[in-house]
């Protein structure tokens, strides 16, 4: 049945700045505004903002809040302290990955998740029904909007004291109070403001003034790829699972959490598949869905707007999967060569 | 710089969105304004070899942008006796000058009753309306 798209309090602004709308995850989105390759350079040689609204913002809070969370994901709260935030990933009880997502430590027992769009309902179901006497999960994400102002000159152009990654704050952009937190999915020094809904318009607006690109979901794609990580739906699902996708370094096997144990016996025996980061060789852009030859898929393809090449992550069998393996991927029948390569696909170099 | 829009009077149109400027027993094959907006900025162009035979409304070749693929669809038949290397090299040439620098293949015709079949600019600019 068709479902009436959701739009983020910032849907008038995109159309006005002439921004071609898709949708994506059940909510009307800019897919870019100039086009993707400039608004990908922007984020790489300046900053660029994007609407991230669709995204979903849970609050988990009582006593017993450190304990069903450290009970249901992967990585290890105990490693964070209040102000400070942590990649992890929630999992079911084959260790497959339900969602990958930011939770972030507010209090010492109060938390704010920030999970995929598309997997807002069924993370919020799942945590409900593993819910503790004592904690309580909260949908909040319709209070908030979220932008991700990322690049090298984001931070400078917001006037924002530096900060250490994975670190966030309340504080304030042209008087507009936010939260702030140190994280992104670009690649790139920037932020992710999650803003009062009602505010997101004004704060909008204001950080366009500071010269920052407003940036549509493509290059939000080519960027993240290009920086290798993963996207929840393409390269990691509910039937994959972390050590095959290499984020074994979120999983604090140590601790017991959903799936902990199945993840001990792939890690013992070691994937069978595992997730690579590629670059192509021969003139092709690799799209999801291809097959590798000898065994393997692309889940992720694009063409680079940094190394004018196509690059992508797909599943090889391990024993392909070293670094400078060659890769054979079929293009619409046609057979392409590319490369193992070492995250991340693209660096800017720092400048001395 | 992305072209404005415009269907040039001078070409014949295939309502998949591709041109033919009739030259003779030849012709040069390109995507219209249209085809190129819609895809976004190209940044492959898989071209068919010098040589082989194109087929009315049958695809021989495909243009990439970041976002999608599309199959470029051939108004008319014949051999193909020139491949645009330039788009090969620098695809978004298209997206610069869809109707010139930007053009894809020439043919040598193989059947030059075909061409009747094709529209012109106020056709297509109709078949654009509707899209």
């Amino acid at each position: 049945m068709a479902r009436t798209l959701q739009r983020t309090p910032l849907h008038d602004r995109h159309v006005a700045l002439g921004a071609r709308m898709v949708p994506f995850a059940g909510w009307e989105m800019p897919v870019q505004y100039a086009g993707v390759i400039d608004e990908h350079r922007a984020v790489r040689g300046d900053a660029g903002v994007f609407d991230v609204s669709h995204m979903g913002e849970f609050e988990v809070e009582g006593p017993r809040a450190t304990e069903l969370l450290q009970a249901t994901l992967s990585n290890d709260l105990d490693r964070i302290e209040t102000g400070q935030a942590q990649y992890t990933l929630l999992t079911n009880e084959r260790g497959g990955i339900l969602d990958d997502l930011i939770v972030y430590k507010l209090e010492p027992a109060r938390y704010l998740l920030i999970v995929n769009a598309s997997n807002r309902e069924p993370d919020f179901r799942w945590l409900k029904d593993h819910e503790l006497r004592g904690s309580d999960v909260r949908d909040v994400s319709d209070e908030y909007a979220l932008l991700a102002v990322q690049g090298p000159r984001a931070i400078e152009r917001l006037c924002l004291p530096e900060a250490r990654a994975f670190t966030f704050a309340e504080g304030e952009i042209d008087g507009i109070p936010c939260m702030i937190n140190r994280t992104g999915y670009t690649g790139e020094d920037g932020c992710e403001v999650l803003v009062m809904a009602d505010d997101a318009g004004a704060l909008w607006d204001g950080v366009l003034e500071r010269g920052v690109v407003p940036c549509g979901l493509g290059a939000r794609d080519t960027l993240r790829l290009e920086a290798c990580f993963p996207l929840h739906g393409n390269d990691i699902t509910p039937d994959t699972d972390a050590m095959s996708a290499g984020l074994g370094w979120c999983c604090r096997l140590e601790k017991e959490f959903t799936g902990a144990q199945e993840l001990r016996e792939i890690k013992a025996r070691g994937p069978e598949q595992k997730l690579v980061p590629f670059v192509m060789e021969e003139k092709a852009v690799p799209r999801q869905g291809m097959p590798i030859e000898g065994g393997g898929e692309v889940t992720s393809g694009t063409h680079s707007p940094m190394l004018d090449r196509g690059i992508g992550l797909g599943y090889v069998p391990t024993a392909d999967a070293s670094p400078d393996s060659e890769l054979t991927i079929d293009v619409r029948g046609r057979p392409r060569r590319g490369r193992v390569v070492t995250k991340p696909i693209y660096k800017r170099e720092e400048n001395a | 710089m992305a072209a404005t829009e415009s269907y040039p009077d001078d070409l014949k149109y295939h309502r998949e969105h591709d041109w033919a400027r009739i030259e003779g027993d030849e012709a040069v094959l390109g995507i219209t304004w249209f085809a190129q907006d819609a895809l976004g900025e190209l940044v492959h162009y898989e071209a068919p070899e010098q040589g082989a035979n194109v087929t009315k409304d049958a695809p021989y070749g495909e243009v990439e942008s970041v976002k999608a693929v599309s199959d470029v669809i051939a108004p008319l038949s014949g051999e193909v006796i020139e491949v645009n290397a330039k788009v090969v090299d620098a695809p978004e040439t298209v997206n610069e000058d869809p109707y010139g620098e930007g053009w894809l293949i020439r043919i040598r015709l193989s059947d030059s009753s075909e061409r009747d079949a094709l529209l012109d600019v106020d056709a297509y600019k109709q078949v654009v309306a509707e899209s």
